[in-house]
């Protein structure tokens, strides 16, 4: 028996969102009479993080603390329609709803101001502090709670703004076939380093590097821990994941988490990840999310090192034991290739 | 059905209910105590997100008769919090960033604290092994390890 070490590498494209249907989503801002702000949201927060950026992009658009927005969503009955939470849609689509509501509420809130300091809308700016000042003179300033007291109580004003982000649908191109489904791509490349077992057959994960650029992080603690996660369960699809491991055969399919292979805590190996930021022209501050495509390049990175191990070449997903040990079989041994 | 009048601590605390014959710990828990920390995920012991503490020993409550607590003292997540303040691992995981989801989030921490009771300062593969019976779908098992090493190390207090 033989432990062989492979290396492979997979670098991928990945578009944000979708074109199908113009791919929208809704959101809702306005101010309670407290001077705090509430972002109406159906948009699902499934642990990605949806719930923190969309608070964070809202804050930032209306230059308040952050600590003055709420962002309720979740619940499709209240909330201005989303598409929902999926083909890394999130960021970049809510984000960008969020933004344009934040902006129309901003604009009103700073009439609102104008009208108190009795100046023009246009010579304010926030300090991002909860307050709203001349722009050059400080001192003429109105907190923003005082701000929604009275355009709630005394100019019988809403401090409120709606946003959706909605595609233009792509035409296609009569000559060429050529069409934009998608506004913009995030890339990543990832190298993996696998041991295969010629006996077994077992795949061990070693080590991952990667590199990923998803416009700018605007969360970068979270879109860390969407990385490192994410790209176990790209490993969990190309190594053990399958309800059905003999399709289109149903026999032998997992029945419990006992059958169904995911990676446990003694899986995992040392994972490397470097996030570039180039920040997406029409992403809501130029983010464009991570999403899926921490997964992504994981499974044709693992199959190129096993293949770099072993010799064989597994286009079937999940690369189970079995499959790994029938093709050094069929080839007659273990041939390891040329390590780059 | 007949019940049977079960009494035993739930958190420090003397609770007494009645429960049918063959009702789980899990569901005890959740549906007549009204304590909602303990997580259903399988209910069949693959999952380990129902994990609680009976007499300072971790078990899966989905697998656990509540007859078998008589007498018995029942920890949970929702006993772990000191007061106001969060237990050295709650403040362990947020600052490490060791929940996505969360939904396995009770499991791994009484998970933790069943072995930091134990072995106060565990190696790596300790920990590993501890958490290994908790399932965690986000794959998050890197910042949930480096979450529990960070408290046997001494480097969070609540």
């Amino acid at each position: 028996m033989t432990r062989h070490r492979g290396r492979g590498m997979a670098s991928i494209n990945y578009p944000i969102g979708m074109n199908l249907g113009g791919d929208p989503s809704q959101a809702l801002v306005h101010s309670n009479p407290s001077g705090k702000f509430t972002v109406a949201l159906s948009s699902i927060d499934l642990g990605q993080g949806m719930k923190s950026v969309t608070r964070q992009i809202c804050a930032e658009t209306l230059g308040v603390p952050v600590e003055d927005v709420y962002v309720d969503t979740a619940d499709s009955d209240t909330g201005p329609h989303c598409m929902g939470s999926f083909a890394s849609r999130g960021t970049h689509r809510v984000g960008n709803a969020v933004m344009a509501a934040a902006r129309e509420a901003r604009g009103v809130m700073m009439e609102a101001a104008a009208e108190e300091l009795e100046v023009n809308a246009a010579d304010l700016e926030t300090d991002g502090r909860g307050n709203i000042h001349v722009k050059g003179a400080p001192h003429r300033s109105i907190s923003t709670k005082d701000v929604a007291i009275a355009a709630q109580f005394k100019q019988g004003r809403t401090i409120s703004g709606r946003g959706i982000f909605l595609v233009p649908l792509s035409e296609v191109n009569p000559e060429t076939g050529e069409m934009s489904p998608a506004t913009c791509y995030a890339h990543a490349c990832l190298v993996a380093e696998v041991d295969v077992d010629d006996e077994t057959g077992e795949v061990a994960m070693i080590r991952m590097d990667s590199a990923y650029e998803l416009g700018r992080a605007l969360n970068p603690r979270l879109v860390e821990q969407q990385l490192v996660g994410g790209a176990w369960m790209g490993v969990s699809h190309a190594l053990y994941e399958t309800p059905e491991p003999y399709y289109p055969e149903p026999v032998h399919g997992p029945r419990d988490f006992v059958e169904y292979l995911m990676p446990g805590p003694g899986d995992i190996c040392p994972h490397d990840i470097a996030v570039l930021e180039r920040p997406a022209p029409d992403g809501p501050f130029g983010a464009k999310g991570p999403g899926e495509m921490c997964a992504n390049p994981v499974l044709p990175a693992v199959a190129n090192a096993i293949f770099n191990a072993v010799g064989v070449r597994i286009d079937d997903l999940p690369i189970t034991p079995e499959k790994v040990l029938r093709a050094i079989k069929a080839q007659g041994g273990a041939r390891p290739q040329a390590r780059r | 059905m007949s019940k049977i009048p079960l009494q035993f601590r739930h958190n420090g605390r003397e609770v007494a209910i009645f429960v049918d014959g063959g009702t789980n710990l899990l569901v005890a828990l959740r549906e007549l105590i009204g304590d909602m920390t303990p997580k259903f995920g399988c209910g069949q012991g693959g999952c380990g997100t129902c994990s609680v503490m009976i007499d300072g020993e971790l078990h899966l409550s989905c697998l656990t008769l509540a007859e078998t607590v008589t007498g018995r003292s029942v920890e949970t997540l929702d006993g772990m919090k000191q007061g106001p303040n969060l237990h050295p691992l709650q403040r362990a995981f947020a600052d490490n960033f060791a929940a996505q989801c969360g939904y396995c989030t009770p499991g791994m921490l009484m998970a933790a604290k069943a072995l930091l009771d134990r072995n106060p300062s565990p190696s790596r593969d300790e920990v590993i092994e501890a958490i290994s019976g908790n399932i965690c779908r986000c794959t998050g098992y890197e910042p949930i390890i480096n979450a529990i090493l960070a408290v046997a190390g001494g480097r969070v207090s609540a």
